[in-house]
């Protein structure tokens, strides 16, 4: 091989060197055109999230989220009414009846997505002990007082702690020493009696809602709670929902310009939402106390007393309130002679959640319209409800609409000049396409009036512009609840949660009487104008319930 | 390697480096991506091996090691597949990740109804992931990053004949 020939083949070899070196590397600019993709993308997101930090909203804190003081005193609590709500406070407060324990344990083993039990183990102990119960109805009594024993939360075959006393008067159970906080749950009639008495005993109330039957004793429980000092944690447990501390935010921070219309609803769809509870097979004269039932004569006075001078006389019984009936027993919240109807059951819940969020006291007008359209079984409450609550002050309507046959869903939604919020399980903000605010993003198509502007996960820290398509599904079919500090808890447990915190350490529960007094007379309104067929106004000097 | 023709070749090499970018940009967007988590993902498995999938996400320290290995997990298999670097590891990688993805949301008769994450398209059996696999598995056996790629300059790891023969 000549000189020249080796030059031309090493000269071939390195080139051909090179043509693989190249090769080698050829696939490198395809990370370059990802990363100029990466860039354009995040720049992107960037103005979103700017938009979104115009919106920055603070992290919330549940008013329950108080450390537990498990070395503090037990308090000792007794529960009178253990009907449905009762067992379901009494559970929350962490004393479950042993065979729901054994159908969760039974639930999670055939199905391990069930985490009911799991969940309720994983509750933080209140550091309390039930150490009376109260029920009128036999069955309901010796249920109360098993589970009141059940301090391990166990099945059947547990091991149980000392029973609890049943006392068959709620009177006596108010009279006894080691007691210092009672649960109230009976039926609406009996709610306000028994907190004012309560509170005369000293004892620390958590009642549930509403708070009052009558409007008479509206005042009267409010006084009688002020003045005993104890301390009183009324049964919204809506208060502890993480969203509507964010919905507060919102509106505080003025995102949704002037909020001129709100909208409330109850959609519902089966007997049991419609009060139309089972009749339990142990039930008859000689099990359940009907004299007790019956009330307070002082309350059942002053709803007489309003019904027939009002012309009302046709909303009372038809039966005698001394004839023993087993359907008004467990269905009493049919009637008008215990009950406060839809506007005291469902409405409450709706307007204590805008109470809390606006803060819009007590309305100045209400006008009532609907029927007992669906369920014809002899009930005087309507089953289909819509009022009308005017807050002329705040330039603003709260409608509440209600039907307990249909169940679509209808969510809070407050309609402000410059976006809208929607209250479900997540929370959603959207911006009105005609927003005068917005009006200058929306043309620079900056904002999307279609789009959330705001979504607010519960379980997120942060709420986000860019939240995902698939985070915003998960939300909305509720995969994702609500949390504090990163875990999943019962707003009902919150709630009795911050009530014993404040017994034991002091200061208020969030829904104190105050709240509970706006609460009641809103509610009283709704029905008064229901029942009377015209517009009901709120004299806020006098302090009255007046007519147009 | 020798052996592939031009167009064998290209389309091999094209193959690598789409589905390298698909799952380099899936991982990039859940690393840059601080709130990211798999949760809601394995919450939503259904199929036989579901309650496996949930219990993952239900236990944070497990949810937190899941997360970890699928954002870098993702990010490496794509840089392998685009770079030709460590290309067989990758493959494998990419066909076990996908199959995870598989048997938690299988495309089965009925199990389409159940899932929460919307889905972009009918399926029946097979998915994306499934034909994704396949085509992991075709470039396993077809490899192109000894030409194409850094696999070259890391001797005796792969095995490579056809690369040893260039």
């Amino acid at each position: 091989m000549s000189e020249e020939n080796k030059k031309q083949q090493e000269e071939e070899l390195s080139s051909s060197g090179r043509r693989s070196a190249i090769k080698k590397l050829v696939s490198v600019p395809v990370l370059g055109a990802m990363a100029y993709g990466v860039y354009k993308k995040t720049q992107y997101d960037r103005s979103r999230r700017n938009l979104g930090d115009m919106f920055r909203l603070d992290p919330v804190t549940p008013p329950s989220a108080k450390e537990i003081s498990p070395d503090g005193k037990t308090i000792r609590i007794g529960i009178i009414g253990y009907g449905i709500r009762g067992k379901q406070l009494l559970r929350a407060a962490g004393f479950a009846e042993p065979a729901l324990i054994d159908t969760w344990k039974e639930a999670a083993r055939a199905n391990s997505n069930d985490t009911r039990y799991r969940d309720y183990m994983e509750q933080e102990g209140l550091n309390i002990e039930v150490t009376g119960v109260c029920d009128i109805f036999d069955t309901y009594a010796e249920a109360a007082v098993l589970s009141g024993s059940n301090v391990n939360r166990e099945g059947a075959n547990g091991t149980f702690g000392a029973p609890p006393k049943r006392y068959r008067h709620y009177k006596e159970l108010l009279a006894a020493d080691d007691i210092d906080a009672v649960i109230i749950a009976p039926p609406d009639h009996w709610h306000g009696t028994m907190a004012m008495d309560a509170a005369l005993a000293g004892k620390h109330v958590y009642l549930e809602k509403p708070m009052s039957w009558t409007v008479p004793e509206t005042y009267m429980i409010r006084d009688v709670v002020k003045q005993s000092g104890v301390t009183f944690q009324f049964g919204h447990q809506g208060r502890q929902t993480d969203s509507y501390l964010k919905a507060k935010q919102i509106i505080e921070k003025n995102i949704l310009g002037p909020v001129s219309l709100i909208e409330v609803c109850t959609n519902r769809n089966d007997p049991n939402g419609a009060w139309v509870y089972p009749i339990h097979e142990t039930a008859s004269p000689q099990t359940i106390d009907w004299k007790q039932f019956e009330g307070n004569e002082d309350r059942i006075k002053e709803y007489l007393d309003y019904m027939q001078a009002n012309g009302l006389a046709r909303y009372v019984g038809p039966e005698a309130r001394s004839q023993f009936d087993l359907k008004r027993f467990f269905r009493w919240r049919c009637w008008w002679d215990y009950s406060t109807g839809l506007s005291g059951d469902l409405l409450t819940h709706e307007y204590d959640a805008v109470n809390q969020i606006m803060g819009v006291g007590i309305p100045h007008s209400a006008t009532s319209s609907g029927g007992v359209y669906f369920f014809k079984d002899g009930r005087t409450v309507p089953d289909v409800l819509q009022t009308s609550f005017e807050f002329p002050d705040r330039n603003l309507t709260m409608l509440y609409s209600a039907t307990l046959a249909s169940q679509r869903s209808r969510g809070k939604v407050f309609m402000g000049h410059d976006a809208s919020m929607e209250l479900s399980s997540s929370l959603t903000v959207k911006v009105d396409p005609r927003s005068t605010r917005y009006a200058d993003q929306i043309t620079q198509g900056i904002i999307k009036p279609d789009t959330p502007l705001i979504t607010y996960i519960p379980g997120q820290e942060n709420v986000d512009a860019v939240s995902s398509a698939t985070e915003l599904y998960f939300a909305q079919r509720g995969l994702l609840y609500a949390y504090v500090n990163g875990k999943r808890y019962d707003t009902t447990y919150l709630h009795i949660r911050e009530w014993v915190e404040c017994i034991r350490n002091g200061g208020t529960p969030g829904c104190d009487i105050d709240a509970a007094f706006e609460e009641a007379i809103t509610a009283h309104m709704g029905t008064r104008a229901y029942l009377e067929g015209r517009t009901m106004y709120w004299d806020k000097e006098k302090e009255e319930i007046v007519r147009g | 390697m020798n052996s592939y023709s031009k167009f064998q070749m290209y389309w091999l090499v094209a193959l690598r480096l789409l589905i390298g970018w698909h799952f380099l940009y899936e991982g990039l967007v859940k690393v840059l991506n601080p709130k990211w988590t798999s949760l809601g993902y394995l919450m939503d498995s259904q199929g036989w091996f579901a309650s496996m999938f949930n219990s993952m996400a239900t236990d944070a320290g497990t949810l937190n090691v899941v997360n970890f290995l699928n954002e870098w997990g993702l990010l490496l298999i794509g840089l392998s597949l685009i770079l030709g670097f460590f290309t067989r590891p990758g493959c494998v990688g990419g066909i076990m990740i996908l199959l995870l993805y598989y048997l938690s949301h299988p495309p089965f008769i009925g199990s389409e109804d159940l899932f929460m994450m919307p889905r972009e398209g009918s399926y029946l059996w097979v998915d994306r992931n499934l034909i994704e696999i396949a085509a992991l598995a075709t470039l396993y056996v077809f490899p192109t990053s000894g030409v194409f790629g850094l696999d070259k300059y890391i001797p005796g790891l792969l095995k490579n004949k056809s690369s040893k023969q260039l």
